[in-house]
């Protein structure tokens, strides 16, 4: 699960080197923005089929932590 | 669970009107840098938006699309009783601007009318209201004006909202009808998440102050607007919808009998062209069947679905079943299936 969450990651980012790993924290890509962020609650919808609430995604620090949010559901 | 079903009553003519003005998204440069807005507006799928001259409120482009309506289909207008008013940009605080419409359009004083305070799901909880008392006997003939200046509500210096929001005004001719069958509606509200689309301040709640007007950086993408300007959170919004809507579909599809293979047309609420796409693709429609306006005419809030109708499926409607859906502000989100028999649609109008 983890290393294709990373690929699809990277793709919905648009990021092509190696900078993405489980502890890397998201918002601090200089990718991320607010259309990311859109971007990826596609992707995660469409992948996983998981709606990830605002609220809950807020406490979410870390590429693990968005791997371990989509697990739970 | 909201579910409603009326019988004989339907829509009879359609018609909407947009300012004359076209603003060019990719030239609307005045605040952020070219490359910048390149993204954004191509993200969103928005290129062209219309927008008022100051002195064109939604009531005078409701007017002008009522005017045109009710001359094509040369209707007396003193068989019009009742008329409702969807907007959240009215004239003024009070009175109510569909009262002033009903002078304005030289309807009788025995005439119904009231306004409906209603974003993006606003026509069809406007359309139901009016089927609902048109079921009874005694109205002959209602219309629908629903008109939105959305324009006006956002800042320019707020990337959130700067390139989405266009103006636009509709008027439906509803009537009594037993060739119009059946039409099945959901409608639905959420008022927990009034965060997600919201003008803070210049209501009663919060009154206008020096302060309320003040613009400041509201984030830390430097986005710029004061508390009398509209914000979207348009993440969560779109969090919001994608969990919401693709379900109510499919409870009023399923409410009304029918399965999305048989319906002809899906007519969304045009949001932008983000949302718009992932919906018709989570729903696994064919594209031929979802007109869209979003790329010329922005989001119009509650206009966009009539908007869309006339401005795309003039000479296309006859017999089709259409599904309606619209989502938005409150929040609200409402959808329809309903058939078109022998609806009329105007040449759209510009003012």
């Amino acid at each position: 699960m983890s290393e294709k969450f990373i690929e699809l990651f990277k793709e919905t980012l648009e990021i092509e080197d190696d900078s993405v790993q489980l502890n890397t924290e998201f918002r601090k890509l200089s990718q991320w923005d607010s259309l990311a962020f859109l971007s990826l609650i596609a992707m995660i919808d469409e992948e996983y089929d998981v709606v990830i609430e605002g609220n809950d995604f807020k406490k979410l620090i870390t590429v693990g932590d968005v791997i371990s949010e989509i697990e739970k559901r | 669970m909201a579910l409603l079903r009326y019988i004989g009553v339907g829509i009879r003519g359609l018609s909407a009107a947009v300012p004359r003005t076209v603003i060019k998204n990719y030239e609307y440069t005045t605040y952020f840098p070219a490359e910048e807005v390149k993204l954004v507006v191509d993200k969103i799928g928005i290129y062209e938006r219309r927008f008022a001259d100051p002195h064109i409120c939604s009531s005078d482009l409701c007017f002008a699309a009522a005017e045109k309506l009710l001359e094509d289909l040369s209707i007396p207008r003193d068989e019009i009783d009742l008329l409702v008013f969807v907007s959240q940009t009215p004239d003024f605080r009070m009175p109510a601007t569909s009262i002033l419409l009903q002078h304005r359009l030289g309807l009788s004083e025995s005439t119904v009318a009231f306004d409906l305070n209603l974003g993006c799901s606003g026509f069809i909880y406007g359309m139901s209201v009016i089927y609902a008392m048109m079921e009874r006997s005694g109205l002959r003939r209602a219309l629908l004006l629903d008109g939105e200046t959305r324009s006006r509500i956002y800042s320019p210096k707020d990337r959130k909202t700067a390139f989405i929001f266009g103006d636009a005004g509709a008027a439906a001719l509803i009537e009594r009808d037993d060739l119009f069958g059946e039409s099945f509606f959901s409608m639905n509200s959420d008022g927990s998440q009034e965060e997600l689309i919201k003008m803070s301040a210049g209501g009663y709640r919060n009154p206008t102050t020096t302060e309320t007007l003040k613009e400041r950086v509201v984030d830390e993408y430097g986005n710029i607007r004061s508390e009398e300007h509209g914000y979207m959170n348009g993440s969560d919004v779109f969090n919001f919808v994608i969990s919401r809507v693709p379900r109510d579909i499919k409870a009023v599809i399923n409410y009304a009998g029918t399965d999305i293979a048989a319906l002809d047309y899906f007519v969304f609420h045009q949001a932008n062209d983000f949302i718009n796409s992932y919906l018709a693709r989570k729903l696994k429609l064919d594209p031929d069947k979802v007109p869209a306006t979003i790329a010329k005419f922005g989001n119009t809030s509650s206009v966009s679905i009539p908007l869309t109708i006339v401005s795309e499926l003039q000479g296309k409607l006859a017999g089709k079943k259409l599904l309606l859906s619209g989502f938005g502000v409150g929040m609200t989100w409402a959808s329809a299936v309903i058939k078109f028999t022998d609806c009329f649609i105007s040449d759209l109008v510009e003012i």
